[in-house]
């Protein structure tokens, strides 16, 4: 009997297995033979073009570039926050650290758009400046710089860069410092020999990482950058989309690949040098006691505050209050398509897709995620292949996996191109590793002798799955499940490439509507953005709440 | 009740098992002794039934048992971690096997409410696995393996993980309510003295295999082998060939044994002054070291030809480095297996 419910959990593994095979590795392959034998034969000229153009050169230089000035500049913020996070103790610290990662689950259009609302040419802090000095210009112009992208880069990476440092500081401790400043050393020092060589493998870390995240930024520089600046992701939509360069596009897609690649070959590297042996942070922290002191905490507080909720607050204010008063008729006219709009569905229409892929990714995710977790959780070569294999996904980039769709699915047998099922597989894929992250560390934490123990008082293998595995995953299960709708209703870079006329999800319509003339889809888009807002808010406070320590790896 | 025989398990490319055979009588407690990765709990595990019996026979109550698969074989299982289940209270945990077993739900409670009274829970039972203390958590999984009424109890270092004043108190307590409940019992551990104080019989393992089986008292009397002798804490042990002092003092108390290896000079033969057994042997000694125990002294003597013991003594006569004259007695001195 046993040796049958073997038997089946092992065919039960080949379903994940074979979904990443089919809609994960055969679009891959596809993109590959695109971009090296276009007509069927080989043929390099798309790689040729791309590297003696000095149009495309630009945008490899230019793509490396602003990922390197957003990591300094994230970088640059967050390691004086991260000392101080690590260092003192103060009331609300916890709260706000785990406040600080709301951007990681906000969608990129949402978060464009709300800085848009912000830092834009008729934007919220313009229009305070103009009122304040009486001016009859915009004194802030970022609207299409590089500036206003790399502000939002910094936005979205915060979070990481002080969530590694601060953990880190706090692990390995102060005693170092206190040794150097009973021999002498003085605050200037001190950086310099003591806190920077120390915190180096935290720091490294964090800035390969945010390093991997802005080299792949793709809805920020496509709604924020106009068409003056392209990264590697954005050329590839263009090529594909705009121009139809479909073997140019293949060749970006590859280099980008290959460059993720050897970026998580050496973010792996650093994460090694990371592990040391966790001492509790708490016992380090202590009151902050000199004014110096006082005003660096505060400062950090004020810091993490502005960023975070200048926008998000900005937005909701311009969607209620676009021309000075009370105006709903963004919220109220979603069920409508604006005049101007060239959308095919009413934005509310839209919603319910959204919402309905949503729950579709969510459920497969779950399902898939639930059995490949399981899968690497038993210990044996399984394991070992099966854990990077699947977190393969987060490693490439949504408009690599969009892009690989549609030239993938197109045929029969599986011919999804028209299928609105193609945006929730897609989704799926994008979510899968966050739900197996969120899924198996509470696996990993049933220590194997409460199960064994459940089986010598009596307990059939089905009955010890419900009565204990069941109940000590469920946590993990719906932080996962949490992740999986919250990443399928903001996802963006794939479901421009895949979605149609009568499927497209809410960031989809967002982006459309900022494209529209008129003060009617501007207003519908602020609306919208509010609402996708709040769902993923909602989702991330379900996750803040019941997560289990480990996730904090992303 | 129990009879395994042969047993022997491969674990990866070691051998953790070696043709092992161990009986439990009905109502007994059987101790395996010995040093951790001497194969104890893995042969605990293959009773139980979470390794599969890879090579040998184990019997229960005179039926083939290597089969039966691990929620059938209605035997109790405490582990060295408790493995208490943490979404669970403590009635709750309790309750898990008597539920499996389909008992009626008002009779369950009953059962746990007496459970928790005989292990000193009373009034507990809707407290949380995490607000329990160590020796209340080790008292849960034990009502909890008690519960079923299990055939055979098996303990895998119930105590090991508190701390050594809660041991030796727990240690009584569980023989007590072992024995109340009339229950076979194998425990396992890498304590002596806990073993001694709970065990009916010791099997002292090393290596994967059983070195000897004996009463706690037998075992402390007559030790079979360096091993054993070592292991449960005993110097004094000498290569006969090897010392002179070893091959005098052999010939002269184990004349009929004249193969003999090894001796071991019982720690209990051996005093400081007047000879209290009827044949002994004087020796002019140095006192080279002692420790205050409380009720008596560790010391350590050498003997004139350089040879070193070490036993413990009520008093202490001398200081370090003064003569002393030791008693050796002749019943003191025990041939070893080698």
């Amino acid at each position: 009997m046993t040796r049958g419910i073997r038997r089946a959990a092992s065919l039960l593994y080949l379903i994940p297995l074979v979904f990443l095979g089919i809609f994960f590795l055969y679009p891959l392959l596809a993109l590959f033979d695109l971009s090296l034998r276009p007509d069927g034969i080989l043929d390099l000229s798309a790689f040729i073009r791309l590297f003696s153009s000095d149009y495309y050169i630009g945008v490899l230089i230019f793509t490396v570039y602003q990922a390197l000035v957003s990591t300094v500049a994230t970088i640059a913020l967050a390691l004086p926050c991260a000392f101080v996070f690590a260092r003192f103790r103060f009331p609300g610290k916890s709260l706000l650290l785990s406040l600080a990662t709301l951007p990681f689950v906000l969608p990129t259009v949402v978060v464009a758009l709300a800085f848009a609302v912000v830092l834009g040419d008729a934007g919220l802090l313009n229009d305070l400046l103009r009122a304040l000095f009486s001016l009859d210009y915009s004194p802030i112009q970022l609207e299409r710089t590089l500036t206003l992208i790399i502000i939002v880069h910094v936005f979205y990476n915060f979070a990481i860069a002080l969530r590694i440092m601060t953990s880190y500081w706090s692990s390995i401790g102060f005693a170092a410092e206190e040794a150097a400043r009973t021999l002498g050393a003085n605050e200037l020092s001190l950086w310099r020999d003591i806190r920077l060589p120390l915190i180096r493998p935290a720091l490294l870390s964090a800035a390969v990482l945010i390093f991997i995240f802005c080299f792949t930024s793709f809805g920020v520089v496509l709604i924020l950058g106009g068409i003056r600046f392209a990264t590697l992701e954005v050329e590839i939509y263009y090529q594909a989309v705009s121009i139809f360069n479909l073997p140019l596009a293949a060749a970006l897609s590859l280099v980008q690949i290959l460059s993720m690649l050897f970026m998580l070959v050496i973010y792996t590297n650093t994460q090694r040098r990371l592990q040391v042996s966790l001492a509790s942070g708490a016992a380090i922290a202590r009151r902050p006691r000199t004014l110096g002191q006082r005003s660096a905490v505060f400062a950090c507080v004020l810091l993490i505050g502005a960023l975070l909720f200048t926008p998000l607050l900005a937005l909701l204010w311009r969607s209620l209050f676009l021309t000075g008063q009370l105006d709903l008729s963004g919220y109220l006219g979603l069920s409508q398509r604006s005049r101007a709009s060239l959308l095919f569905i009413t934005p509310l229409e839209a919603v319910f897709n959204s919402l309905r892929y949503a729950l579709l990714s969510m459920t497969i995710a779950l399902a898939l995620g639930l059995i490949a977790s399981h899968m690497i959780n038993r210990r044996g070569p399984w394991s070992r292949l099966s854990d990077p294999l699947f977190m393969l996904p987060l490693a490439t980039s949504a408009v690599t996996l969009g892009f690989g769709f549609i030239i993938a699915l197109d045929e029969p047998p599986l011919n999804l191109r028209s299928s609105w099922l193609i945006i929730p597989i897609s989704h799926t894929l994008v979510a899968l590793p966050f739900v197996i992250r969120s899924v198996l560390p509470s696996l990993r934490a049933i220590p194997p002798t409460i199960g064994e123990a459940a089986r010598v008082l009596g307990a059939t293998p089905y009955v010890k799955l419900w009565t204990i595995d069941a109940p000590l995953v469920s946590r993990g299960i719906v932080v996962g499940a949490t992740f999986a709708f919250t990443v399928s209703m903001g996802e963006f870079g794939a479901s421009l490439f895949v979605a149609q006329r009568e499927s497209v999800t809410i960031p989809v319509v967002i982006y459309r509507l900022i494209g529209d003339p008129g003060l009617a889809s501007y207003r519908q888009a602020l609306a919208m953005s509010v609402i996708l807002m709040l769902v993923c808010a909602g989702g991330f406070l379900i996750i803040e709440r019941l997560r289990v320590a480990g996730i904090a790896e992303f | 009740m129990l009879r395994i025989s042969n047993i022997s398990h491969v674990y990866g490319e070691r051998v953790s098992l070696k043709n092992v055979a161990l009986e439990v009588e009905p109502g007994e407690i059987v101790c395996l002794l010995g040093p951790s990765g001497c194969g104890k709990t893995t042969l605990l595990r293959i009773i139980a039934g979470l390794e599969a019996t890879p090579e040998g026979r184990i019997m229960f109550a005179g039926a083939d048992i290597g089969d039966t698969p691990v929620h059938q074989r209605q035997f109790g299982l405490m582990f060295q971690d408790f493995a208490l289940f943490p979404h669970m209270n403590a009635a709750d945990n309790i309750a898990y096997g008597l539920r499996r077993r389909g008992f009626p739900q008002r009779s369950i409670a009953r059962e746990v409410e007496s459970l928790l009274e005989r292990v000193g829970l009373a009034g507990l039972g809707d407290r949380d696995i995490s607000s329990l203390s160590g020796g209340q958590q080790q008292r849960v999984a034990l009502a909890r393996s008690l519960a079923p009424k299990p055939r055979l109890l098996m303990l895998d270092e119930p105590l090991g993980s508190l701390d050594a004043k809660l041991r030796d108190q727990l240690a009584l307590e569980l023989r007590q309510i072992i024995k109340d409940e009339g229950l076979s019992a194998i425990y396992v551990t890498h304590d002596h003295r806990e073993a001694y104080a709970v065990a009916d019989k010791i099997a002292i393992m090393n290596i994967g295999r059983v070195e000897q089986v004996d009463t706690p008292r037998g075992l402390y009397r007559r030790p079979k082998s360096a091993f054993v002798a070592e292991f449960l804490g005993m110097f004094n042990i000498f290569d006969v060939e090897g010392s002179r002092f070893a091959g005098l003092i052999c010939s002269e108390a184990l004349p009929h044994k004249a193969n003999t290896k090894m001796i071991l000079i019982h720690p209990a033969g051996i005093r400081i002054g007047q000879a209290t057994a009827s044949r002994s042997l004087r020796y002019d000694a140095v006192l080279t070291s002692a420790v205050f125990r409380g009720d008596y002294f560790d010391v350590g003597v050498k003997l004139q030809d350089e040879t070193a013991l070490r036993f413990s003594n009520p008093t202490l006569p001398a200081q370090i480095g003064e003569a002393v004259s030791i008693a050796i007695a002749l019943d003191a001195v025990i041939a070893l297996e080698s």
